[in-house]
């Protein structure tokens, strides 16, 4: 049942680039990420993408496919009409390396600006007991595949260039309420969520939510408890509304 | 083009469980650190580990300790096992894993707050450490964030967060340097090129240590990613030291067969540990049918026995499907062979009709997903297909098991690249705990030998040069598509030299290879250097090639048919063979690969005694026995 699809991809480096028009077969049952593969074996050795596990766990593959930030690996052929030009892009919000590569270090410089898991002092290895109900919450937040879709689709960032330094993008966001509700965890970390990472500039869209590959609720379980927490009040639509309102001065302020 | 220096106190290639282990160690006691690998940090294979960490901690079954585990360890590898690696690893492995907890792992739990352990093939209790069916993301995580807290550290102390501790992202090393050609002359450093933009780097360093992993990209049908070259293995080979146990590799029972473009990927041995069952094309449980003799205590005989088991060890023995992977594996393989397979060539794994659908989902979560998005199959509905796939290398760097140090003065192992450890077969769970204890091992292997050196030894420049003028050489030619001498090797391996062997078509392998390697040389790529998989393809295929050919040789070598090494024409477990290992070490000018047998040396008295008399006389030579013998009488 293999047919001859349409593919419109993006090839460039240093900054320069176009689409690039490519006929190619297609099979039963492949990804998009089989049919990058495809060109390279046969048309274009040298094109650029990354991938590892091929089965949605690495995080690796990432890319806009008609314009969507998807995993190509998970991104079935069978979606997708015979007939249709499928156009795959690099993230948009990183800077490109060379075709579907881009320069993710933003992502891992804001890992670094989060502080740590910070335990109890006096806590040996082996003494530590939790009730599983106690870890689940932060165990969603932990199976980020950091594939960084979600920062790359956040409209604070996505040309917004002038936000990064301030915003730590929902990845990081949802890193600081994974710790903040880890069991064993000391820090306090709602000031500097708000005043280092940039939590007020997340006005809850739930675009990240939207295209996490793992269906994490990065925006009603991590980021609005956070901001709860921060505001130091139950949620409240009401509240929360006039809540935005303020925060946006706020961030246009600073 | 200038060459891009580094000088560091220890090189760590490769960002998995072994390598970021290893780093952690070094940086921590105090050693000027490097990573270096080929992909992102962070998506090193180990974050594709699903099922868990072997550690005998006893959490769900108090019975459990160290001894219950290297027992199992020896067992499941036929006892060709490293058995003081087996033993540091079955005593150390809690330690590690614990640590992972106070690092901020958050592993499933117990009902009193513990971790929890699952059941895995071959080990007798609860004894695998995991967080639903995604264990190796939360150990790379986890690691990956204590290197970020050191990181941290270092930026308060010393106000620059990469003072000790430095990561070498998308970086892949492609020669090891020292200071002469000599076995015996020091390793000096490393060379490399960036992927990003192609330009060369060299690490200036007395110690490296190797943590790339295995090899599974010479086969077609594997679980393994693109990273998975041999590497390391070959730059091992090309520096001197030796590699044991290449002609054991496992195959996992349970790939998936179907659609074409994920044949291979894993369906982890958890749906089997938490109740899932095989099944043939009659519906009849065929593993009932493949209980070898040395197992036959252990395992239940009927369904019902089995599945008992599940609510009651104590008084029921385990259910078949939980066999030892080797032995699972070869199964299916018969099965699909007398034609009682599946329609697309695999046999049926259910798990649907032996626990509720929420159940399912919650302890089997990536797999649920896995397959309702990749085969259009509802896991909580339906049995799935699966048939085995090429998934670990038992055979790696012949290090020395209390440092990981290789018989190359500064070279250190650890994980996957390895050997010795697993012997014959690797039991499930017992990679991701190997990891944990050599990695840190290796890093305070590594440490030593470089607070014991007088000078730091000199990389040759003459060296350099050469690494450097390899490396170019594909963007120089003209030649022929790295892609295609990639698949031919990939289905010379796959069919030659793969679950079952046998000596003709080995040899035939062997003639293929060398031919290829012939072609290898001229393989060409086209474009730039920024980026470009095919010129990376190209480099690979010399590392594919002699891995393969150590394989290869290695199993042609073995007349005897032992956990991932099956000969069709010596379907026995040989006593005789038990005590030697196969050595392969490279030609002087390492174009070629000798194997050589050396004598496994015997158990430490201890040790030995763990085990029953009747258990070890299906393994043992009787003037072994006989030796056990007198020493159970003293
Ligand atoms: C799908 C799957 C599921 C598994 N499940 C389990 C499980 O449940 N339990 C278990 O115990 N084991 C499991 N295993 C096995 C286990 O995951 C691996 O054996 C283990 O992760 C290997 O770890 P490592 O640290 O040795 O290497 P890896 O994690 O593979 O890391 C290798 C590193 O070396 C780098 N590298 C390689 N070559 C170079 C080079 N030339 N230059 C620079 N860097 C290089 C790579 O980039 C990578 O960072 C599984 C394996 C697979 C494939
Ligand atoms: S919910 Fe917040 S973090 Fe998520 S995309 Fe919207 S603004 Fe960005
Ligand atoms: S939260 Fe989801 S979308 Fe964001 S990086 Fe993690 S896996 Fe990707
Ligand atoms: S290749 Fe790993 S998520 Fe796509």
């Amino acid at each position: 049942m293999g047919y001859k699809a349409k593919f419109r991809v993006w090839r460039g480096e240093g900054g320069e680039g176009r689409l690039e028009d490519f006929t190619v077969e297609v099979n039963e049952g492949e990804v998009v990420l089989d049919i990058i593969h495809r060109l390279q074996a046969t048309q274009a050795p040298d094109l650029a993408v990354r991938w590892n596990c091929k089965a949605g766990k690495c995080g690796s593959c990432s890319m806009e496919i008609n314009g969507k930030p998807r995993l190509g690996c998970m991104t079935r052929m069978s979606t997708f009409a015979e007939d249709e030009t499928i156009t795959v892009t690099p993230m948009r919000t990183f800077p490109v390396i060379k075709d579907l590569v881009t320069d993710v270090s933003f992502n891992y410089q804001k890992a670094r600006e989060i502080p740590s898991f910070t335990p109890p002092a006096g806590v040996q290895p082996g003494e530590y007991r939790m009730q599983q109900i106690d870890v689940e919450r932060s165990q969603e937040f932990r199976k980020c595949i950091e594939c960084f879709m979600c920062n790359n689709v956040c409209h604070v960032i996505r040309d917004h260039e002038e936000n990064k330094p301030a915003f730590a993008g929902p990845r990081f966001l949802m890193r600081i309420a994974e710790l903040d509700m880890h069991p064993y965890d000391v820090v306090d970390r709602k000031d500097s969520a708000q005043e280092d990472h940039g939590l007020g500039y997340c006005n809850i869209t739930k675009c990240c939510t939207e295209v996490c590959p793992e269906h994490i609720k990065i925006t009603d379980n991590a980021l609005i408890p956070m901001k709860e927490r921060v505001v130091d009040r139950k949620y409240d639509p009401l509240v929360w509304l006039g809540d935005k309102i303020f925060k946006r001065s706020r961030s246009t302020k600073g | 083009m200038e060459i891009e220096r580094h000088e560091y106190d220890v090189v760590v290639i490769g960002a998995g469980g072994a390598g970021l282990r290893a780093a952690i160690e070094a940086r921590q006691q105090g050693k000027r650190t490097a990573i270096v690998c080929k992909s992102l940090f962070g998506k090193a294979h180990t974050v594709m580990a699903e099922g868990g960490a072997a550690a005998a901690m006893g959490n769900v079954n108090s019975d459990d300790n160290w001894m219950v585990h290297f027992r199992d360890t020896m067992r499941g590898g036929k006892f060709l096992n490293n058995w003081r690696m087996a033993e540091l690893h079955a005593k150390e492995a809690p330690d590690r894993v614990w640590e992972l907890e106070a690092w901020g792992a958050l592993f499933d739990r117990t009902k009193d707050g513990k971790i929890s352990q699952r059941n895995f093939g071959g080990h007798q209790y609860p004894r695998l450490a995991h967080v639903g069916d995604r264990t190796g993301l939360e150990m790379i995580r986890t690691l990956q964030q204590r290197v970020v807290a050191l990181q941290q550290e270092d930026e308060k102390l010393h106000g620059d967060p990469e003072a000790y501790i430095r990561v070498f992202q998308e970086c892949t090393v492609t020669r090891l340097l020292k200071t002469g050609d000599g076995p015996g002359d020091p390793i000096s450093g490393a060379f490399g090129y960036w992927r990003e933009n192609g330009r060369f780097i060299l690490f200036d360093a007395p110690a490296v240590v190797l943590a790339t992993g295995g090899i599974g990209k010479s086969y077609v049908v594997t679980s393994n990613s693109w990273e998975y070259t041999g590497d390391g293995h070959a730059l091992a080979l090309l520096a001197g030291a030796k590699l044991i146990n290449m002609e054991f590799i496992q195959f996992h029972p349970t790939g998936m067969v179907w659609p074409p473009s994920v044949r291979g990927i894993l369906v982890t041995e958890s749906v089997r540990g938490d109740g899932g069952v095989l099944r043939n094309s009659e519906g009849r449980r065929f593993m009932f049918d493949y209980i070898p003799d040395v197992f036959k205590d252990q395992y239940a005989t009927t369904e019902e026995e089995g599945d008992r088991w599940y609510n009651d060890q104590a008084n029921n023995r385990r259910p078949p499907e939980l066999l030892p992977r080797d032995e699972v594996a070869r199964a299916i393989n018969s099965e699909v062979k007398a034609g009682r397979g599946s329609p697309q060539g695999g046999v049926y794994l259910d798990v649907s009709t032996r626990l509720p659908a929420a159940e399912i989902t919650r302890r089997l979560p990536s797999m649920h997903h896995q397959f309702k998005e990749l085969a259009d199959v509802d896991i909580t509905k339906e049995p799935m297909q699966v048939g085995p796939t090429c998934h670990y290398i038992m055979g790696g760097v012949e290090v020395d098991a209390d440092s990981a140090a290789a018989s190359v003065p500064g070279l250190f192992a650890a994980g996957e690249v390895s050997g010795g450890m697993h012997g014959s077969n690797r039991l499930g769970g017992n990679s991701l705990s190997d990891l944990l204890v050599f990695g840190r091992r290796a890093g305070a292997g590594a440490s030593a030998y470089v607070d014991g050196l007088k000078a730091r030894p000199v990389v040759s420049e003459e060296s350099v040069a050469t690494a450097r003028a390899e490396a170019m050489a594909p963007l120089e030619r003209d030649g022929e598509n790295p892609y295609e001498v990639h698949h031919e090797l990939q289905r010379t391996m796959n069919e030659l030299v793969g679950i079952i062997r046998k000596a003709e078509e080995i040899t035939q392998a062997l003639e293929a290879v060398e031919k290829l390697k012939e072609r290898a040389k001229g393989v060409g790529a086209i474009g730039g250097r920024i980026y470009n998989p095919g010129w990376h393809l190209a480099l690979d295929l010399r590392n594919m090639l002699l891995v393969s050919e150590c394989v290869a040789r290695a199993a042609l070598k073995r007349e005897e048919s032992r956990g991932g090494h099956t000969r069709d024409d010596f379907p026995g477990m040989s006593p005789e063979w038990r005590r030697k290992l196969l050595v392969c070490g490279a030609s002087a000018d390492g174009s070629s690969v000798t194997v050589e047998e050396k004598v496994q040396p015997g158990m430490r008295d201890d040790l030995i005694k763990l085990f029953d008399r009747a258990e070890l006389k299906k393994y043992i030579t009787d003037e072994e026995l006989a030796a056990f013998d007198a020493l159970v009488k003293e």
